[in-house]
């Protein structure tokens, strides 16, 4: 009975040490010079194309990186090659890179006077760095792996027979891929999207680097609070920061509520 | 003929899964591909069903030269050991998938599965998911959706191996007569000689990826091919240099032309049978089986010199002598 009581104090003692109250802090510091300052500080047009910004990261990293990391976690797992598990390892070279490694890698490639395709890129008027196009690719290759390892072990563990079985039944391979194998990773393919909204929600490295931070044209929601931060705008930066946790908390309740009960952890 | 399979070789790696397997497969037939794992028999099924190339040989099914048509377009049915239910659909979309496929009306395909529900005594069940069947219910739907596309043949692979022994037994039962019903030509494939024996019209015995022996349940327990087959048929006893059947040994209480002396170790009763163990001259163990009767009118006890000779007809390998 006591070692059991003191396993869960240790749990909860621990998370709230860690999360529950700094992010307290950030609720009540945001809220300090009442509500209506703090609608006020996220309203302002900067803050408002700062969040306009970070949902274009959402909404154009979010399905890409979906769409590539099942087609990633089925040729992992379906298909034998050479080079299938370097492929496998490349994958989490996101989660192994800083950010803001991955920012400096981008400027290497796409800096417009000594990137490595930044010329040819600049001469067709197409400006990467220091603008949208970039801040997209360090947002996917940061929130690149969620999906494909969140499919990957439910792939594996579906095994081949329900596919083989569609298969011996007269459906081809997109009719297998959509009626039998996509219903059966789909709640895999589902957190993989939750956790790679939250991280495109939140990062703030890479970006940084490739943005420029120019308020009101290059500057995300992250982007924002620091900046709001940096000039002693403390309500600013912790109001806009509660809008941020509570995009990331919408999209878990999102999920939760479209999955089904069996499946709710 | 609906299936002939011709020198069909498969390796995986090292490993030599079928060595030239050539067999046919009447229409309408009911056959057992039958042998230990890692003999070759699921191999060869799912050769069958195009769910594995072969290395060399050829697939004809219904005369058609099948070996480089895929799955999908053989028409075969596929009954898996696990299930493969469609874990996400009703019992009756599972049933409705191949037709789904082929885009059937829905009026002809609803009419198809209440009709194929009844068969597999599934009806009542049409509404419910995979998970809320048992292991028996599950591998029936299995077998509802592989009939629904009328295949030109139904293959499956060790079809009750997941299911416990009563249920297992009833299947049996349940498939020899539904096959009565159907009669789409039709191979399964088992480790169990018992299910073969009691199910198939037709057996084939594999084994180290070759054909021992093909033949009726009856052939294969009376004029086994070889000791393999033999012992893999049926029971045997060793008397001498031979394998008998243990029923196919005659006891004698008086010495006589080929028979060995023998002691009575232990007398089992186990109701009509009788089973005698023995110990040879040599110190080899042996062991007979008799009837009541017949145990009863020797007087056999433990302890008793008896002489064993073989009975007048006896099943024997050739190879073993």
């Amino acid at each position: 009975m006591k070692s059991r009581l003191a396993l869960r104090f240790a749990a909860l003692g621990y998370l709230a040490l860690l999360l529950g109250i700094p992010v307290v802090l950030v609720f009540i510091h945001a809220f300090q010079d009442g509500i209506a300052s703090a609608w006020d500080a996220v309203t302002t047009p900067e803050a408002q194309h700062a969040f306009y910004l970070t949902m274009v990261m959402v909404v154009v990293a979010v399905p890409l990186n979906t769409v590539f990391g099942v087609l990633c976690a089925l040729a992992v797992v379906r298909q034998r090659f050479r080079g299938r598990a370097l492929l496998n390892a490349m994958v989490d070279l996101p989660f192994a890179v800083s950010p803001v490694v991955v920012g400096l890698a981008l400027l290497l490639v796409y800096g417009r006077r000594d990137g490595w395709a930044g010329e040819w890129l600049a001469e067709r008027g197409i400006q990467v760095i220091f603008s949208t196009p970039g801040m997209i690719l360090a947002t996917m290759f940061v929130s690149l792996p969620f999906v494909v390892r969140e499919v990957i072990p439910v792939l594996r563990e579906i095994g081949t027979e329900q596919e083989q079985a569609a298969a011996t039944l007269g459906a081809g391979a997109f009719q297998t891929f959509f009626r039998v194998t996509l219903p059966a990773i789909r709640w895999g393919v589902a957190y993989g999207v939750v956790l790679t909204t939250a991280r495109a929600l939140g990062e703030f490295g890479a970006v940084s680097v490739v943005s420029g931070k120019l308020s009101g044209r290059t500057e995300t929601a992250t982007l924002f609070v620091e900046n709001r931060f940096q000039r002693f705008d403390e309500t600013g930066a912790y109001a806009a920061s509660v809008v941020l946790a509570l995009l990331a908390l919408a999209t878990l309740l999102a999920m939760n509520l479209i999955k089904p009960k069996e499946a709710r952890g | 003929m609906s299936i002939v399979v011709e020198a069909v070789s498969k390796r995986f790696g090292e490993f030599v899964a079928l060595e030239a397997v050539s067999l046919e497969v009447r229409d309408g037939s009911l056959t057992a591909l039958l042998g230990p794992s890692g003999g070759g028999k699921s191999t060869l099924l799912r050769v069958i069903a195009g769910l594995e190339q072969p290395d060399a040989g050829r697939v004809m099914i219904a005369g058609e030269d099948a070996t480089s048509k895929p799955p999908q377009r053989r028409n075969v049915g596929f009954v898996f050991q696990h299930y493969a239910a469609f874990k996400h659909m009703t019992v009756r979309k599972n049933v409705a998938f191949g037709l789904t496929i082929r885009k059937r009306p829905k009026d002809e395909t609803d009419a198809r599965v209440d009709e194929l529900l009844k068969l597999v005594h599934l009806d009542g069940f049409a509404d419910r998911y995979p998970s809320q069947l048992s292991g028996g219910q599950r591998q029936r739907m299995a077998l509802a959706r592989a009939l629904a596309v009328q295949p030109r043949v139904l293959l499956l692979d060790e079809p009750f191996g997941a299911l416990d022994a009563t249920v297992r037994k009833e299947l049996r039962a349940w498939l020899r007569r539904l096959h009565d019903e159907v009669h789409v030509t039709t191979v399964f494939v088992t480790h169990d000689q018992e299910e073969a024996m009691e199910v198939a019209e037709q057996i084939v015995v594999l084994n180290h990826g070759l054909v021992e022996q093909v033949g009726s349940p009856r052939d294969l327990y009376e004029r086994p091919a070889n000791e393999f087959v033999m012992r893999f048929i049926g029971p045997v006893t060793p008397l001498g240099e031979r394998w008998l059947r243990p029923h196919d040994v005659d006891i004698l209480l008086e010495p006589a032309m080929g028979a060995t002396e023998a002691m009575i170790d232990r007398v089992t009763h186990l109701g009509f049978e009788v089973r005698v163990e023995l110990s040879l001259g040599d110190g080899d163990a042996t062991w007979v089986q008799t009837t009541r009767g017949r145990a009863e009118e020797l007087e056999l006890q433990e302890g008793q010199i008896v002489w064993l000779r073989p009975a007048g007809d006896p099943a024997l390998a050739p190879e073993a002598a």
